[in-house]
């Protein structure tokens, strides 16, 4: 082929796809603006998901952090580095050990939770725990370490103490916290493995922009990524002006 | 009278190092102790103790004649309270600080207003209840802390070096505020300190420590009294010197400290005596210049230590000054290792013990 009909045979490619996009974005704006009932329950799904994945993980991981943070016992520093590992597990490969648990010939078979908004709950906690652990522990370890003594001597039992020292490092922890939410709603490999993305059952954001991609659905796909991504700079504006304010 | 609090051969150890050595004292009700003694001697150890923040590794701590376990710790910990040399306030305001151990005990919201509101007016920081602690300086952030612990109206109250780094201004209201609380609540006060000054005005009692013990223990005027006994442990303080005085033609006193330093200080005085100036009185500048100060020593810098904002300089005029300053000034001055700086200081810096 001369390379006249190559240029323009790719030029026409371009145009197209260009085009493809434009038309996603505006039809991506009418499905939003106008409350599509699919979308509307992918986007709530996803916020549910990972909003309980992220209370739950927390509610293991902050008493973790804590007792990283602030006692000082044997295999601290391993536990320490095995949680900064886990940190950059790939969600594929957690997926995968988690379906094959969660398989009715798996260990935990019998709780039935594959393709389960309850088993994607759990694998997303899992998912996220090293991250609210490893940043809340470095928050913690900021604030003084006298700050524990001081709180004693003022009459604070050691949960009390404990207490006041979580309110000192709040800051951080609450970005512990949206960093895993940000982490759990952004995330294919967990919820595609164990969530199964079926329609109207397990089906969020992400598992649904790579079906709906597969399947052609470019302007879909455009929708939920966008809402997808306005999501995440939502949660995170409001959380840094609300801290910013605090100060 | 029965003591307060009572520490029997209390000894405490951090790894192979002895921090306390077989301790025994007993603190008497509505006395003023200061524990005196270079860094590393115990003091902040034997308050961390008293405190109940610490477990002694041998001996027994008793409080109110009640021996202290570990059933009745948390419960005895509500008698007595503590301020750290170094001060640690929460990321919150100064009326949230002062009223957390008020909080803790579930004193009603009016009474924790009330006695915040008396707190504050003590340590000379009525009007600050809404700003935040940490945006204070140092000295505002310091009687914070001590309003907070004084709030408690805790029977024992301990002061780790409360005005260790402090300007003037801020240790004279700190000492007026403990000097007061003792006079008119009677709260027992122990405080180290390695200020001699401090602990030759406000105690009842003075307890001399070295290396885990203490020495001698008595009223100012015997401690003051037996130098030669006392000066093996002066010796590790900063800027206590001995040598020999003599009263010059207008009334003040040469003291020659030895190598060729001369100091004069106002009173008279003759023969062998013993001194101090405190790090916070003394000038320092690059350049000779005239002023008020009577003393003025040429030098060089031999060491540099900095913490919280404050700069310690060791400088050598042929015997060893520590200087303090902000780390504003020694910025500003572009000062270095092996600088030659001059020092002045008043004749009446000059503290004869």
């Amino acid at each position: 082929m001369p390379r006249a009909l190559y240029i323009a045979k790719a030029n026409l490619v371009l145009e197209s796809s260009l085009n493809e996009i434009i038309e996603g974005i505006v039809k991506a704006f009418q499905l939003i603006f106008t409350g599509d009932p699919r979308v509307l329950e992918v986007v709530l799904r996803s916020l549910f998901v990972s909003g309980l994945a992220t209370l739950i993980a927390a509610l293991w991981g902050l008493p973790i952090a804590m007792a990283l943070a602030m006692k000082k016992f044997r295999g601290r520093f391993l536990l320490k580095g095995i949680f900064n590992t886990l940190l950059g597990i790939p969600t594929v490969a957690l997926g995968l050990v988690l379906f094959l648990f969660l398989s009715r010939s798996g260990p935990v078979g019998f709780l039935s939770m594959l393709y389960t908004p309850s088993g994607m709950i759990i694998g997303e906690a899992l998912l996220i725990t090293p991250i609210i652990i490893s940043l809340a522990t470095s928050a913690l370890e900021a604030v003084d370490p006298e700050m524990m003594k001081q709180a004693t001597t003022l009459g604070a039992t050691d949960s009390q103490a404990s207490a006041t020292i979580l309110k000192e490092a709040l800051g951080g922890v609450v970005l512990a916290g949206v960093s895993s939410f940000n982490r759990a709603i952004a995330e294919l490999g967990v919820a595609q493995m164990v969530g199964g993305n079926i329609e109207g059952r397990t089906e969020v954001l992400t598992t649904a922009i790579a079906a709906e991609t597969a399947k052609g659905n470019i302007a879909l796909s455009i929708a939920l990524a966008i809402i997808l991504l306005a999501l995440v700079f939502i949660i995170t504006m409001t959380v840094n002006v609300i801290q910013r304010r605090r100060k | 009278m029965n003591p307060i609090a009572e520490l029997m051969a209390v000894t405490k150890t951090y790894d192979d190092s002895v921090a306390l050595n077989n301790v025994s004292l007993k603190i008497e009700h509505g006395e003023i102790l200061v524990l005196l003694g270079p860094n590393g001697s115990g003091k902040s150890t034997m308050l961390r103790i008293l405190a109940l923040l610490q477990k002694p590794t041998s001996g027994e701590l008793y409080f109110r004649n009640v021996r202290i376990s570990d059933k009745n710790r948390d419960q005895m910990r509500m008698e007595t309270t503590m301020v750290f040399q170094k001060t640690v306030l929460f990321n919150t305001t100064v009326y949230n600080n002062v009223a957390y151990g008020l909080k803790i005990r579930k004193i009603p919201t009016n009474e924790i207003q009330q006695r915040v509101d008396k707190a504050l007016r003590l340590v000379k920081l009525e009007g600050f209840e809404r700003r935040h602690a940490k945006k204070l300086s140092g000295g505002e952030q310091q009687r914070v802390a001590l309003a907070r612990a004084l709030v408690l109206d805790a029977k024992l109250l301990l002061l780790d070096e409360p005005t260790a780094n402090l300007d003037p201004k801020n240790s004279a209201i700190i000492e007026e505020t403990m000097a007061e609380l003792n006079r008119e609540r009677k709260t027992t006060i122990v405080m180290a300190t390695h200020n001699m000054f401090q602990a030759k005005s406000l105690p009842n009692r003075i307890a001399l420590m070295e290396s885990g013990r203490i020495t001698e223990i008595g009223v100012p005027a015997e401690i003051f009294g037996r130098l030669s006994k006392a000066l093996a442990s002066f010796a590790a303080l900063e800027n206590t010197f001995a040598g020999n005085a003599k009263i010059t033609e207008d009334g003040a006193t040469l003291i020659d400290v030895g190598n060729g330093v001369s100091v004069i200080a106002a009173g008279q005085y003759q023969g062998k005596v013993s001194f101090f100036v405190s790090p916070e009185d003394i000038i320092l500048s690059k350049n000779p210049f005239s002023s008020s100060a009577r003393n003025m020593l040429k030098g060089r810098i031999t060491e540099i230590q900095e913490s919280d904002g404050l700069v310690k300089l060791r400088v050598d005029v042929g015997k060893p000054f520590t200087v303090q300053i902000t780390r504003r000034s020694f910025d500003d001055m572009n000062l270095n290792l092996k600088a030659d700086v001059h020092i002045a200081f008043k004749a009446s810096s000059v503290q004869i013990v």
